[in-house]
């Protein structure tokens, strides 16, 4: 989740009053549905194994809270094709964040490094939305504190644009030209109740960002 | 505005989970090869002790120096205040150098509420042992050991339920009186046992049962907390031998076998063995006792990332 004051990360708790299509005083719009995102999902995994030529040395790292269960579901794909289980993790970045400081300090979450380390693998960082591309950049720093992997790449669901940092991802899920003044939420099945992404926040037409 | 840690009083059900559940978290680093994150960088903590103390000066230490903030240690001895400089003029010489937090250690109960409440320090105060008041970061970390070994396996481990016997010195410990508020508010029922002598005025007010009898209580035990008889505190004969209180309140081999199967001995150290816990007591696979040591620098860095990691604290007592 990018690290930018103007997002508000989809968490269960800052958004669930809000939380659905039809709950939300502002114009919400679904944007990927459960079956968009599974094929979304499928395909990145089919990418992932193409660009590495198969899962040799592949670690999936999720950022979490939505990142994590995404990391899963593509290494199910992954194991799926290639009949070879892929170490998955997650990476929290809270203490790397570079807007640490301008909030109350947060909760940690959950931070596991498979048994196998990232020594010399290729790590794969997974995360809902790309925005900023501070998060990534925190990601980056908190990766360097735990190994020195021979390469990472970054796989997202999806690219809503306005990146403040020269981050790219590797593999998209969905480009989505968004406003600054909408908020795209991505729900998934485990954390929430459907798997959607939604855009929330006033009609396009009427937006100069 | 929360500021201070200064009580485990202050600190509500939700404040507590919420730095034993970061401690969690930051317990894994000491198992990375890299055991640093920059969450407190160019921040400046003072290690400020009045008294005597090893372990918990070098674990807030640590704690800081993992979190990348700068330490500054201020003992007693050696410095001004063996000199006769008075607490004020210490603290705004601390406020002066830019101090960001004070851990602070006192034999005076209540030192560190004036260090935080007399407005000589714009830092948060960490109460690191005041006189025989409370040590709110000790309980921390025997409650965060307790979780981890009595917690259960489900999405929130608790105490709830669980019985924890703390034994000895209540009287001169603030470990005893931090650890029973804490326990309290995390769901614990706590059992004193101690002589009627080294029993405080005012046990009857606080949230727990209190015992002479150690046999009695110990087999329903989940937990058994050992006091050091703080004889450096004593002014006066508080039972007639060392022997005899060894007999009736020390945990030796034969008591330990009475103890259910899955139950932890701790100790809050420094332990005198042959006192109050024989060698092999201490030294058996009950004994969580060098645990406790390292639990309580993750439990001391939780501390102080949710007093200085962000804007405002995120736990502890009100202004």
């Amino acid at each position: 989740m990018p690290a930018h004051p103007q997002h508000v990360p989809p968490s269960p708790t800052t958004d669930s009053p809000t939380s659905g299509p039809q709950a939300s005083a502002d114009i919400s719009r679904v944007v990927l549905d459960d079956s968009d995102i599974t094929r979304a999902l499928t395909r990145i995994a089919h990418e992932i194994l193409e660009r590495n030529k198969g899962a040799a040395d592949l670690v999936l790292l999720g950022i979490p809270t939505r990142g994590v269960p995404l990391a899963e579901r593509i290494a199910a794909r992954i194991a799926a094709v290639e009949g070879q289980d892929v170490p998955v993790g997650s990476l929290d970045v809270t203490m790397y964040r570079d807007d640490l400081r301008m909030k109350p300090a947060r909760a940690l979450l959950p931070t596991q490094i498979p048994a196998s380390g990232i020594d010399g693998r290729t790590v794969v960082l997974v995360d809902d939305v790309l925005f900023s591309g501070r998060t990534i950049r925190a990601a980056l720093d908190a990766l360097n504190d735990i190994g020195r992997p021979r390469a990472v790449q970054l796989a997202v669901l999806v690219d809503r644009g306005h990146r403040e940092l020269p981050i790219r991802a590797d593999f998209v899920g969905k480009n989505l030209p968004t406003s600054l003044l909408e908020r795209v939420k991505v729900s998934l099945g485990g954390i929430d109740e459907v798997d959607a992404v939604t855009i929330q926040g006033p009609a396009t037409g009427e937006v100069t960002a | 505005m929360k500021r201070h840690l200064l009580s485990t009083a202050d600190l509500s059900r939700d404040d507590a989970e919420l730095i034993l559940a970061t401690a969690a978290e930051l317990r894994e680093l000491a198992d990375r090869p890299i055991k640093k994150l920059p969450a407190l960088r160019g921040r400046t903590v003072v290690n400020l002790f009045f008294e005597d103390s090893t372990r918990t000066r070098i674990s807030f230490e640590a704690a800081a120096k993992r979190l990348s903030a700068d330490v500054i240690n201020f003992a007693a001895k050696g410095s001004s205040l063996s000199k006769g400089e008075s607490l004020k003029d210490t603290a705004l010489t601390l406020e002066a150098m830019g101090a960001d937090a004070v851990v602070v250690r006192h034999g005076a109960s209540g030192a560190p509420h004036r260090l935080a409440h007399s407005g000589w320090v714009r830092s948060n105060v960490v109460n690191a042992g005041d006189g025989t008041h409370e040590h709110p970061t000790q309980a921390l970390l025997d409650a965060f050991t307790m979780v981890r070994h009595l917690g259960g396996s489900g999405a929130k481990p608790s105490l709830d339920g669980r019985r924890v016997v703390i034994v000895g010195d209540v009287l001169h410990s603030r470990v005893a009186r931090s650890n029973a508020l804490l326990l309290n508010t995390l769901g614990a029922e706590v059992t004193l046992v101690a002589p009627p002598t080294l029993l405080p005025v005012g046990v009857e007010s606080w949230p727990v049962e209190t015992s002479y009898d150690l046999d009695a209580v110990i087999p329903k035990a989940d937990a058994v907390m050992m006091l050091r008889v703080q004889r450096e505190r004593m002014s006066g004969g508080f039972f007639p031998t060392a022997r005899e209180y060894s007999r009736r309140y020390g945990l030796d081999g034969r008591r330990m076998a009475t103890l259910q199967d899955h139950t932890i001995v701790m100790h809050p150290g420094p332990m005198v063995r042959g006192m109050e816990i024989t060698a092999d007591v201490a030294d058996s696979d009950r004994s969580v006792i060098v645990e406790q040591v390292t639990n309580g620098v993750a439990v001391r860095m939780a501390v102080l990332y949710l007093l200085l990691g962000g804007s405002e604290p995120a736990v502890g007592g009100e202004e």
